[in-house]
Order: C-alpha cells, then structure tokens, then sequence
C-alpha cells in the first residue's frame, strides 16, 4: 500500500493511464451493450409485473392505464408523449386505472407504503367510485416474519374488514374518517381494520399505508372522477 | 487419461472440497447467508456468482500481462463490478421476482471477498485453461455450499422444499431458520459437521502411522 | 412515506442491525471480532469511511441521475469507495499519524467490506435524501461497531472456557452470532 512497497522499476503514469483507460472503455462497452440488450425485456417484466398486482386487486379489470394526479388537481397520463416513459411530474400521487372488457373504469389502485415490524410493507390498495369503498389489498414487498407478519394476506378476520369505508368530507378536501386499524374484536365502523392478534404491528402498517396514501390521492382524483371514465 | 486431465480435474476438485470458499475458507459469508432462505434463492445466488467469477477470471486472466502491478486491484474492481451490473440486469430481464428475492445482494457480489480473492490469488498469474477451471471449481463449491444452507433452511424453516410441501399440512414450519439467527445456526452446524469428518480423518491418519 | 431521522438511526442501529439481521459486513465481523481493543478502532473506522462513502455516492447519484447514466452506479459506487478509503489513508498519515496508526491496517480491508456498500446502495434504493443519507449512515456504522464489540466481549470471556476442541474458532463464532441475532429481533418494531 505504501510507496515504498513499489519496486524501482515502476511503470510510467503514462502507461498506467493508458491500460486503465482502455479496460475502462471496454468494461463501458460490456455494461452499456448489456444494458441495451436486456432494456426490452426489463421494461417488458415490470410492466407485466404491475398488471398482475393490479387484476389482482381490481379483479374485474382488463386492462390499465397509469396516472399521475398533481396537487393543483390535474390528472396526466404518464409516458403519454413524454421522452423518459416513467416520469411524474413533481408532487404528483402516481396511480392505475382498472377498466373492464368495455372499457368502463372498474377501478382505481394505488401504492402504499408504512413501516411494518422489520422492514417497509409496500401494498397495492384498490379504490371503488362508485360505492367510495377500498376493496381490498395486495402485498408488492414486505420482509415480515414468515408465519406471523405474513398473515395479513390470508387471514379471515383481517380481510374481512374490506371493503373499507373512504368517503371524503363535505368540502371534499379530506377523508370524512381517518382509515385506522383497532384491537382484534373491537372493530366496529366501516373504516376500521381488525388486528390480527400477535401481527398487530403488521396489521396498523397495512392501516396506515392504506390511509397516507388515499389522504393524499383521494382529494385528488375523486373530484375528477368523470374523466377517467372511459378507458382513453 | 493422461497425466495433465488429472491434474486438471484435481484442479477442478480443488474447489469443491479441499479449498470449498464457504465451508472451508470461510469466504463469501454475506450472501451466503442473507439470501439462502429458500433452495431456489440460493441456487440462483450461486450460478449469479458463478457467472460473474467466471467472466471475471477470464478476462483477468486475458489481460494479465497488460495490467501494471500498482493499479491491478482497481482494474480488478472495476472488471467484476462490470459484470456484476451485467448480472443484475440479466436477473431483471429472467424474473423480476427473483430480482426483488435476492434484493441487493446481486450488487453486493462486487464485494464478495472470493471473486477479488480469485482474481488476485490465481487469474492474475496464470493463463486461461486453468484459470478457467479453477474458477469453475471455485464457484460449484460456493453453490453446492450455498444449496446446502438453502434447503436445509428452506426444509426446516417452511417445511418445503423448491417450493413443494413435504411434510403435510400438520407440520409447524420452525420460523427461525428462515430468519436472520437461523443463516447463522445452519452455517455453524455444517461448520461443525466438516470440523467433525476433518478431525476423524486426522485421528484415523494418525493411527495408521502408528500402526505402521 | 417520510422516515424521521431518529427512526431511520434506530433502524439501522438496532432494529435492522447491519451485521445481525441484514448480514452486511460479515468478514470483518467474523475475522476482527476476537480482541475488543481491535474491534473498537475496527468499528470506528468502517464508520467513518460509511459516512464519507455516503456522501459520495449520495453526489454521485444526483450526477448520474441528471446524465441518465443509472447503468453505470454501481461501478460508480464502488470505485468512489476504493478511491475514498484510499484518500482517506493518506489524509490520516498526513494530518494525524497517531489515528494513522490506530487505524491503518483495517483501512484497505474496509474497501471490501459489503457494509460499506451497502450503505450506499440502500440509501439509494430507499431514495433518502441528504439528512436521511448521512443518519443511515452513520446509524448503520454505529450498529457495526456495535456489533463488533459485542461478539468481541463474548469471545474475549469464551477463551477461559472450555469448549470442546471441534466447536472452536468459526463455527463457534456462527452459533455466537446467532445468539445475538436471536437478541437482537426483539428489537424489531422499534422504529415504527
């Protein structure tokens, strides 16, 4: 590591820089034509990935477009006309429209994201209109304890709070009621979540996900609702 | 068989048993242990770390002569990080799911001690043939080393096994190998096992030179 | 979801201990955790250099982001830590012979030291913004000292008992670490 390790016949900086420059190139070269190669398929993967989440929760959609709604209360369609495919604008709450065979909405279904007990709990939630319910969830990522924290996608109880009550208050800039999870048993509003006793922390990460993400997207869309319709 | 596809094979061999980087050297453990929940996570591990020692190897190995002594290491780094990126963009272009399952430990093969290990140890001194089958040795032990901690895991932790239930439905998977202390308690247990067979065999040398 | 500072240290000191549940920086772990008089410079050490590396990719990953160049981060990541631990050598011979001396041989070893990575390419993927970036970072290298010195402490006492000969050296350590590990999920849900 040190100078002094170097016998005397070193090689000149010059050279140094030259092999250095040309492994640099040729590693480039590996990189970027791998990148290329594989670009198609990757786009094609996440795509399909996301379609499979979203029939998940909107089961009676066949198809769907991704929105990103703006706090100035505009919905764009992302990657229409844009250069970079996946870009939303600043601030905007990114979400997918379910449409059904004849292309009526069936439909809405966002992301949400809350500190479970190990790691994040990332869930795709489904949004009715026209009854202003949650339908349900789906897990996108979670790292939660095998048998215990991974209940929430099959326990009776716990699925059986959906659908779940999200209709906004009167001057539609808020929910009417916060969406919350409570004590296993004690449920008793149609805009609460049932623990699942021994996973509550996991259960409350659902709960809150679910209610960060439609606060902040459900003022938003709702209001404009007729012009997402029709499939465009 | 001529005397040289002996000694390859001995070469090959070498790897797998006498040198195995997990069992063995004890090399390697971050992947080896954060990513073998399951057989088929494990497997996938060990051909992505196969892939990238590999390549790496060869094309150190190619350009050996090139290469001056006082930067070789951050040649070396740069060379594996390029093939680890190949990597984990042919991952994402096989399966998505597989992607997200190994999570960051498909870049983090940058840093597994035993590719820069390879690279500077053997690759850098020796011509392709037996760079090439060292390197291959050297990555079937790292996998055959990972596929054991995965289903062992896999087996006992979920009661699977590549995703097959084995036990019926009354089994009560044993949660703790698929989580963090298991990786550590089922290493430690092969540990213990090769320590085990290594000392008997040590025993059983010694006894027969005293016999003799 | 916005992560406060003090959950994201909690998190990285704790809940989601580097060495003990993410399995990052496993070699030193192993390999440095025998004398608790190494594994504190050790641990202080890797941290720095995880804030410094922190830093830099968090620079880097503006840069590349702007270039449209992403394909290129993890090369880009790795050599700025190579360079940074190197940097850092000669900074410390230079201006502080004494920690110099303290800490210069684990330095080259810290460039191989996944936690170091890991680091950076969790903060990246976790998109943290500066403050988050540089409490994630010095969280996590808190944690790995942490770590260290706890193994360290154990096998400092490990080594006036006895101990069946075919259960010593790295297969003892294992089952050592699992034991934390085990200690250690009781603290998961910390940083809710």
């Amino acid at each position: 590591m040190t100078s002094a390790a170097i016998p005397p016949q070193t090689t000149s900086a010059v050279a140094m820089i030259r092999t250095l420059g040309l492994i640099a190139a040729l590693c480039g070269l590996i990189i970027v034509s791998a990148y290329q190669g594989t670009y198609d398929a990757v786009q094609e993967n996440k795509r399909i990935a996301v379609e499979r989440a979203v029939f998940k929760v909107i089961p009676t959609a066949k198809s769907i477009v991704e929105y990103a709604a703006a706090p100035i209360g505009t919905i764009v369609k992302v990657g229409a006309g844009g250069t970079a495919p996946n870009a939303v604008p600043e601030g905007a709450v990114k979400f997918y429209a379910g449409y059904d065979a004849s292309g009526k909405l069936s439909g809405i279904a966002a992301e949400g994201v809350a500190k479970g007990y190990s790691d994040n709990v990332r869930i795709l939630y489904a949004y009715d209109p026209a009854t202003a319910m949650i339908s349900g969830f789906g897990v996108v990522a979670m790292r939660e304890t095998p048998g215990i924290g991974d209940k929430i996608l099959v326990d009776k109880g716990f699925l059986a709070s959906f659908p779940l009550q999200a209709s906004l208050s009167a001057d539609g800039a808020i929910l009417s009621r916060e969406i919350v999870t409570v004590k296993h048993g004690s449920k008793a509003n149609p805009w609460e979540i049932d623990a699942i006793t021994g996973a509550t922390i996991t259960s409350r990460a659902v709960g809150r996900a679910i209610n960060d993400s439609a606060k902040r997207l459900l003022p938003r869309i709702v209001p404009r609702i007729s012009e997402l319709k029709e499939q465009p | 068989m001529t005397l040289t596809s002996v000694t390859r094979w001995d070469e090959f061999m070498e790897g797998i048993w006498r040198q195995n980087p997990l069992f063995v050297m004890v090399l390697g453990l971050c992947p080896a242990l954060a990513v073998t929940v399951s057989a088929v996570n494990a497997l996938s591990m060990g051909l992505a770390t196969t892939f990238v020692l590999t390549c790496s190897c060869v094309l150190v190995s190619l350009l050996r002569k090139l290469i001056p002594k006082e930067v070789r290491i951050a040649t070396y780094i740069v060379i594996i990080a390029t093939f680890v990126t190949v990597v984990d963009y042919l991952i994402q272009a096989v399966s998505l799911a597989l992607y997200d399952a190994l999570g960051a430990f498909i870049q983090l093969i940058v840093v597994n001690c035993i590719i820069l290990g390879r690279a500077e140890a053997h690759a850098s001194k020796n011509p392709l043939l037996p760079t090439l089958i060292n390197a291959l040795g050297m990555s079937a032990g790292f996998t055959i080393g990972l596929f054991a901690l995965g289903s062992v895991r896999e087996i006992l932790g979920a009661g699977t096994f590549f995703g097959i239930p084995l036990f019926g439905p009354d089994f009560q998977p044993w949660v703790v190998m698929v989580l963090p202390p298991g990786g550590f308690f089922v290493l430690g247990a092969w540990l213990l096992i090769f320590a085990a067979i290594a000392r008997r065999k040590q025993r059983k040398l010694a006894e027969a030179t005293q016999n003799a | 979801m916005h992560e406060s500072a003090a959950q994201i240290f909690i998190n990285a000191f704790l809940a989601n201990n580097f060495v003990l549940a993410m399995f990052l920086g496993l070699c030193p772990f192993i390999g440095v955790s025998g004398k608790l008089e190494t594994a504190v410079p050790m641990g202080a050490a890797s941290t720095f250099v995880m804030l410094v590396a922190s830093l830099c990719a968090f620079g880097i990953n503006i840069l590349l982001d702007h270039l449209g160049l992403e394909f290129l981060r993890l090369i880009a990541y790795i050599v700025i830590i190579a360079s940074t631990v190197q940097l850092v050598e000669m900074v410390l011979k230079k201006y502080s012979p004494g920690l110099f001396r303290a800490l210069g041989i684990y330095l080259p070893l810290i460039t191989t030291n996944c936690a170091v990575l890991g680091v950076a390419l969790f903060q990246t993927a976790r998109e943290y913004d500066f403050v988050q970036s540089i409490t994630f970072a010095v969280g996590a290298g808190a944690g790995f000292t942490l770590a260290l010195v706890l193994m360290a402490s154990v096998r400092e006492r490990l080594q006036l008992s006895d101990v069946p000969a075919v259960a010593q050296g790295t297969a003892l350590s294992l089952m050592l670490a699992g034991i934390l590990s085990l200690a250690f999920m009781g603290f998961a849900g910390l940083g809710g």
